[in-house]
């Protein structure tokens, strides 16, 4: 691990002001929450900051539903969230994705602000033994590209970056339309979870419009008629404990045996949490039946490019939307 | 440990570094090597000295097992490092280093972590329990009981930590069937394919404990 200094500041403002005399990328100074992605990529010499700033004890950790929806402090642990009644009740899609992540001792110390910031398990960012990586080196190449691609990203990919965004969380948060509030050196802004990510265009190194100094306090998502019929479906390379090859998080409104309205997002595929639109508004007003089904899961597939190794995700992604939507439709 | 019987002086210059600079930076300054490994601290001292900067100690006051002790640490060092360098608490065990094996896990405010992901300066202010803390004096932990009768390790390498997880699962209420206490102790692995004992065991031990009163 390269050396750094570790500050404890008292509270939130002095933290910022400290993050945000650094600059954007490849930043002096980096926060840490609950570390577990954080400390993985100090060990793995990913990350060398000079300092690193503890957001410990700074941040809200409450989570609270009401009639507006939830509203959960960032500094919420995983596991907190994944086994609260309300989420579990309301927001099933939350609480799936949840422990659906990670393992539990994890669960058990990462954050939400963390979980959504977590950084690409594409193995040639992670390993520094390669050279090329537009992420961790900016114009080094991409090894990923012409490599071992079966872990990479369909969909919002550039000939920069196939990076896959690892988070389930995120997948779920953007289905149902959440927000995470920021503060920063400005003040607090709101940020729709959709806007949060960057797609890696010519700048992969730039994952979030995230300022410098910026940390995300709350996450907020709002009360409506889907959340509550809503589903994560998670498909990996075993039962537990692993990153996805392809998730989805649906949520439906339905109506005398046909849905109203949908939500569908996928995991695994994008190169941030991917909403797919028009998926969700040929689904209004279809039945169940798996024709139908299966009809306007295709249009997943719009833009997508697989690279070799990655191109059974382009017709895995429409199986298992349809599988998540057959499991949340025949919920109560 | 001896000294190395080499004189040649590594060429290190900063950031250019190698894993073998680093390797012969080690043997130098006098990090021990033990079973090809180098023991975490010698290394990062290493390289820091290389480096040319070491960073300040930070004064952290760790609570371990219900004992209080007063730290002075390298902002670097994980709690793992600490509790098995500084403390010679080496029941917890580095596997991978990364959170990926589980041989670190510890219950921190009662709930399992992994140690080795948590940077120890920011766990001040945390009842951190580790394997050694488990027992009532000469009465093991019924997980360990069971353990024990269910012959649940061959190595026994990731036992700490399967105890560990083990009894945070049952205190979780996650050890209901045999199926659900593989997906809660998937955080855990073992390498000689112990997982059927271990099931068993954790199974016995939450049997026992819901056997007694309050418990």
């Amino acid at each position: 691990m390269h050396p750094f200094a570790l500050e404890r500041p008292r509270d939130l403002n002095a933290a910022v002001a400290l993050r945000a005399q650094a600059g954007r990328n490849d930043a002096p100074a980096e926060y840490i929450a609950g570390g577990t992605d954080m400390v993985q990529l100090l060990q793995e010499d990913v990350r060398r900051p000079e300092r690193l700033v503890s957001l410990a004890g700074l941040l809200d950790n409450r989570i609270e539903a009401g009639t507006q929806g939830l509203r959960i402090g960032a500094a919420a642990t995983m596991a907190a969230v994944a086994s609260h009644p309300a989420v579990v009740e309301q927001f099933p899609v939350i609480s799936e994705a949840l422990l659906n992540s990670a393992s539990p001792q994890v669960r058990n110390q990462a954050t939400m602000g963390g979980n959504l910031l977590q950084r690409t398990r594409c193995p040639y960012f992670r390993d520094v033994g390669y050279a090329a990586c537009n992420k961790r080196v900016p114009g080094s190449g991409c090894a990923a590209i012409g490599g071992e691609n079966r872990w990479h990203a369909v969909l919002g990919t550039s000939e920069n970056c196939i990076a896959a965004n690892p988070s389930d969380l995120a997948v779920a948060l953007v289905a149902l339309d959440a927000a995470v509030e920021v503060r920063g050196p400005g003040g607090q802004r709101t940020v729709p979870l959709a806007n949060l990510h960057r797609l890696p265009a010519d700048t992969p190194h730039i994952e979030t419009v995230l300022e410098p100094g910026e940390v995300i306090s709350v996450i907020a998502v709002p009360a409506s008629s889907l959340a509550r019929r809503s589903h994560y479906l998670k498909v990996r390379d075993r039962a537990s404990f692993e990153f996805a090859v392809v998730s989805a998080a649906v949520a439906l409104d339905m109506g005398g045996g046909l849905i109203r309205q949908a939500r569908v997002a996928l995991g695994g595929v994008g190169t941030k949490p991917w909403r797919l639109p028009r998926v969700e508004a040929a689904l209004s007003g279809e039945s169940l039946h798996p024709a139908a089904l299966r009809r306007t899961a295709a249009l997943a597939a719009e833009g997508a490019h697989g690279r070799g190794h990655n191109s059974f995700k382009i017709e895995l992604m429409q199986r298992v939307i349809v599988r998540a939507i057959e499991t949340a439709g025949a919920r109560a | 440990m001896e000294e190395p019987s080499t004189s040649r002086s590594p060429k290190i210059t900063g950031a250019d570094m190698t894993r073998r600079d680093l390797l012969e930076a080690a043997v130098v300054t006098g990090g021990a090597l033990v079973g090809g490994q180098l023991m975490p601290g010698c290394i990062e001292e290493a390289a820091a000295q290389a480096a040319g900067a070491l960073p300040a100690a930070l004064q952290v006051v760790l609570r371990v097992n219900g004992m209080e002790h007063r730290l002075a640490l390298d902002p670097r060092a994980t709690l793992l490092d600490v509790l098995r360098e500084h403390l010679h608490l080496t029941g917890s065990k580095k596997g991978c280093g990364l959170g990926q094996c589980g041989a670190c896990t510890v219950l921190m405010d009662g709930k399992r972590v992994k140690a080795c992901l948590s940077l120890a300066a920011l766990a001040e202010g945390r009842e951190i329990t580790t394997i050694e803390g488990l027992a009532q004096g000469d009465q093991l932990h019924p997980l360990q009981t069971a353990f024990i009768e269910r012959d649940a390790f061959q190595c026994g390498y990731c036992t700490p930590g399967q105890i560990m997880a083990g009894v945070a699962c049952i205190n979780e209420g996650h050890a209901g069937s045999a199926q659900e206490i593989r997906d809660w102790m998937s955080g855990n692995l073992c390498r000689c394919g112990a997982y059927d004992h271990i099931v068993a065991a954790i199974q016995d031990a939450a049997r026992a404990t819901r056997a007694v009163p309050g418990g």
